[in-house]
């Protein structure tokens, strides 16, 4: 337990007091910085909000801890999982309160139908809770929707307390009984029928795309409700710990799923965007040169003729060139990929970019970038038309870097640095690593970056450590904050 | 902070009232944090995409609290001189050469000219200093914060935390009043953890649905309840794309009014099409999503 957090000002339980030493502590085992002036910030922000204001109490934390946009995701889980039980109307159980009135509702929906239910869900019939799901949905009625999803977890998860399994376990119970997309379709069908004369095209659409933003909303009422039954059976603390995730700059790329994969490109382009900001004005401040007289002289006269405010020029220093190479077979792709985007991204800051994919035959992709803005295109031109393979599609880079150097070898010149991206995973074949050890004569640099951890190098069929001796530098590039680091280095 | 200053606000629902009393509509985070702010003493830095109403909520404070805003644009090669605080120099020369005149005629020695060339009139205030030695209420906006360079954000810190500047020949002006103070970012760097630390954080997103037409219905007097849904329900729609730069509130409103002004009741998929060109600035854009709105429900997953 931190001794870092001061008492909390009187009124304000120890039990709150304590949930917030935890989490904080869970924070910062998630990857957020939290410094220590920023608890005292927090606690000293309690003291202003009412803390049964669920809402004030969240931006409360958030606005005094989580200092970076990119961080929110990650806050907001674990603030479920420590503050989920906190606030009216979300105790489990019969509900009093706002809860209640929800589930009032649904009584009152039933009627008299239902006398013997007493405002409870359990009486329900399975097509009834669907039926009311539907109407729910079709109305946007979120208070309604909680008290369903509430329903629906009690129902169809069929949580144990105790029992080792984690939330996704629980949630595709819940959702596979409610089978949601066949709701999706009787909600569109429904709307059709509703619009005299029939939809357009484009109305249609909108309608799906709002139908699918509830259905969304109500998957995450779910998933809420699943994770807070967790945390009363098992507390706070083991199921933050089975809930935690990497921040997206610490997403391996190797073994991203693909709702990480969506998070990554997600962070990449504001990334890439200060990366270059940072990079030209790297290039624009990096030195002073020599002093230029002429606006010395011109800046001295509001001195009264004193040179009191020297002026310099500002050397242009010529702009490397720059080859990536690249593995785009299966386990690597996605490393190529970010790593192309990144480059490409800050190719202004580059004379020039040249881009070759290979898997065991070698191809020359620089067209499908130029003239064509949008990346994801290229990446999909590289997997459909580049011509990488030669015999069987297993990874070979002795060959694919003997075919380079044939085939492009003398493009390689003093101002070129060669970027060669992959796990070096050669199926036991031919290493070629003279081609190498040519390419660093004549090259500029020669760098190798590896998605792997360093552990597993030159283990099994990698042989990166061979190629790696005639390279200024390998670099374990496994996230984007290495591959950041990486790529700031080299213009 | 001071318990003697009175409150401007009474909670963050009537933060949140007061704006929209200003047409500025909040939900629950900004108006949370801003109510915080005030009672904390706290600095904000708002980040978030461009064109969400950043800058406008400073302004919108200001307005509701009736302050004086003081606004600083922060630009790369902002230094202190233009920041802070300068000395006048050319008044100082002048005041030399007038000395020299007076000299032949027997006047004061150098001592006193020196305290008197640095003292307040030969002072030029910049609009920093002018934030903290202003008497009545005063709304600080320092915007685009993330254009200076890091060494230059440490100019701020002091009077992000301590409300103070510290001239060397003056000493130490500090605040008559605390104001609020705002910064915006658009993230095209990191700023310092130094920065970050002295202030509260507010990200502001694009507005949900719901927010975005109440925006529209706002800002756009005469729109129809049912065009300003179908608009913010297609820029949604087009914000779900990957694309170069997304449509921004502001770029949402232009297209309203462009849509009224062309006395257009509901919008199908050709006007959409048409008047992409507000909404989007890059010509990639604009093709990907024509493309997209022309393709059928069936592709749109």
């Amino acid at each position: 337990m931190p001794t870092d957090v001061p008492a909390l000002p009187t009124g304000s339980s120890a039990g709150l007091l304590e949930s917030l030493a935890g989490f904080v502590t869970e924070l910062r085992r998630a990857g957020i910085p939290v410094s220590l002036t920023e608890n005292l910030d927090a606690v000293e922000a309690l003291r202003h909000v009412p803390l049964d204001d669920r809402d004030a109490f969240k931006y409360a934390l958030a606005a005094t801890m989580v200092k970076n946009n990119a961080h929110w995701k990650t806050f907001e889980t674990v603030f479920e999982v420590y503050f989920s039980l906190r606030g009216r109307q979300y105790r489990i159980g019969e509900g009093d309160g706002e809860g209640g009135e929800a589930e009032e509702m649904i009584a009152d929906l039933l009627g008299s139908r239902q006398g013997e239910g007493q405002g409870g869900t359990e009486g329900l019939t399975h097509e009834q809770l669907a039926e009311m799901l539907f109407r729910a949905l079709m109305d946007g009625n979120d208070a309604m929707l909680r008290a369903i999803a509430r329903a629906a977890v009690t129902r169809y998860a069929g949580m144990e307390p105790g029992r080792p399994v984690g939330g996704t376990y629980y949630l595709y119970r819940t959702l596979r009984q409610l089978d949601l997309d066949s709701v999706l379709q009787r909600m569109m069908d429904q709307s059709k029928e509703h619009t005299p004369g029939g939809q357009t095209d484009l109305e249609e659409r909108l309608a799906k795309e709002e139908y699918e933003s509830r259905l969304d909303a109500l998957r995450r009422e779910i998933e809420a409700e699943i994770r807070r039954r967790l945390v009363a059976d098992r507390g706070a603390e083991a199921v933050a710990k089975s809930v935690r995730k990497p921040l997206p700059e610490d997403i391996d790329f190797m073994h991203a799923s693909r709702e990480e994969l969506a998070a990554l490109r997600k962070a990449i382009a504001p990334l890439t965007r200060k990366l270059a900001v940072r990079l030209a004005r790297k290039r624009r401040h990096g030195r002073k040169g020599p002093l230029d007289f002429r606006s010395t002289v011109r800046h001295s006269l509001s001195y009264g003729g004193v040179p009191a405010d020297p002026k310099f020029r500002y050397p242009r220093p010529s702009k490397p060139e720059i080859m990536v190479i690249a593995d785009i077979s299966g386990s690597v792709a996605a490393f190529a990929r970010f790593t192309l985007q990144m480059v490409y991204a800050i190719s202004s800051q580059f004379s020039r970019v040249r881009s070759f994919v290979f898997i065991d035959g070698i191809d020359e992709v620089t067209d499908y970038f130029k003239g064509n803005e949008d990346i994801s295109d290229a990446i999909h031109r590289i997997n459909t038309e580049a011509d990488v393979i030669w015999v069987d599609g297993h990874s070979d880079y002795g060959h694919a870097f003997e075919a380079f150097w044939e085939r492009w070898g003398r493009d390689v010149n003093t101002k070129t640095t060669v970027l060669l991206l992959g796990d070096a995973r050669n199926n036991y074949h031919a290493a070629q690593a003279w081609v190498l050890a040519e390419m660093a004569k004549k090259a500029r640099h020669v760098y190798w970056l590896n998605p792997e951890p360093r552990s597993y190098w030159d283990t099994g069929d990698s042989i990166v450590g061979q190629y790696a001796t005639h390279c200024d530098g390998a670099y374990e590039c496994r996230n984007l904050k290495q591959l950041e680091r990486f790529v700031e280095q080299l213009g | 902070m001071s318990d003697a200053a009175p409150s401007r606000f009474e909670s963050p629902a009537s933060v949140r009232d007061g704006l929209r009393s200003v047409s500025y509509l909040a939900d629950e985070g900004i108006a949370g944090v801003v109510f915080l702010a005030e009672r904390l003493g706290k600095p904000i830095l708002v980040e978030g995409p461009a064109g969400t109403g950043k800058t406008q909520l400073a302004k919108s404070v200001a307005e509701l609290t009736g302050a004086r805003l003081i606004r600083l644009q922060c630009y790369e090669g902002l230094d202190e001189s233009k920041a802070l605080y300068e000395w006048n120099y050319k008044k100082q020369l002048l005041r030399i050469q007038a000395q020299r005149v007076g000299e032949s005629q027997g006047g004061e020695g150098w001592a006193d000219i020196e305290e008197d060339i640095f003292s307040e009139p030969f002072l030029l205030t910049r609009p920093l200093l002018e934030a903290i030695r202003a008497d009545e209420p005063v709304v600080l906006l320092i915007d685009e914060v993330d254009r200076v360079e890091v060494e230059t954000e440490a100019l701020l810190l002091e009077i992000l935390s301590d409300y103070q500047v510290s001239i060397p020949e003056l000493g130490t002006v500090s605040a008559n009043q605390i104001p609020l103070v705002f910064l915006t970012s658009n993230n095209t760097r990191e700023l310092s953890e130094a920065l970050k630390r002295r202030c509260l954080f507010l990200h502001i997103d694009y507005p949900d649905v719901e927010r975005e037409k109440e925006i529209v219905l706002t800002r756009v007097p005469g729109i129809s309840e049912s065009l300003a849904d179908q608009v913010v329900r297609i820029v949604r729609s087009i914000r779900s794309l990957e694309l170069k730069k997304a449509p921004s509130v502001s770029e949402t409103l232009d297209w309203a009014r462009t849509l009224l002004l062309l006395g257009i009741e509901s919008v199908d998929a050709e006007t959409a099409k048409e008047t992409l060109h507000i909404l989007l600035k890059y010509q990639s854009d604009i093709e990907k999503a024509a493309k997209d709105l022309s393709s059928s429900t069936a592709g749109s997953r």
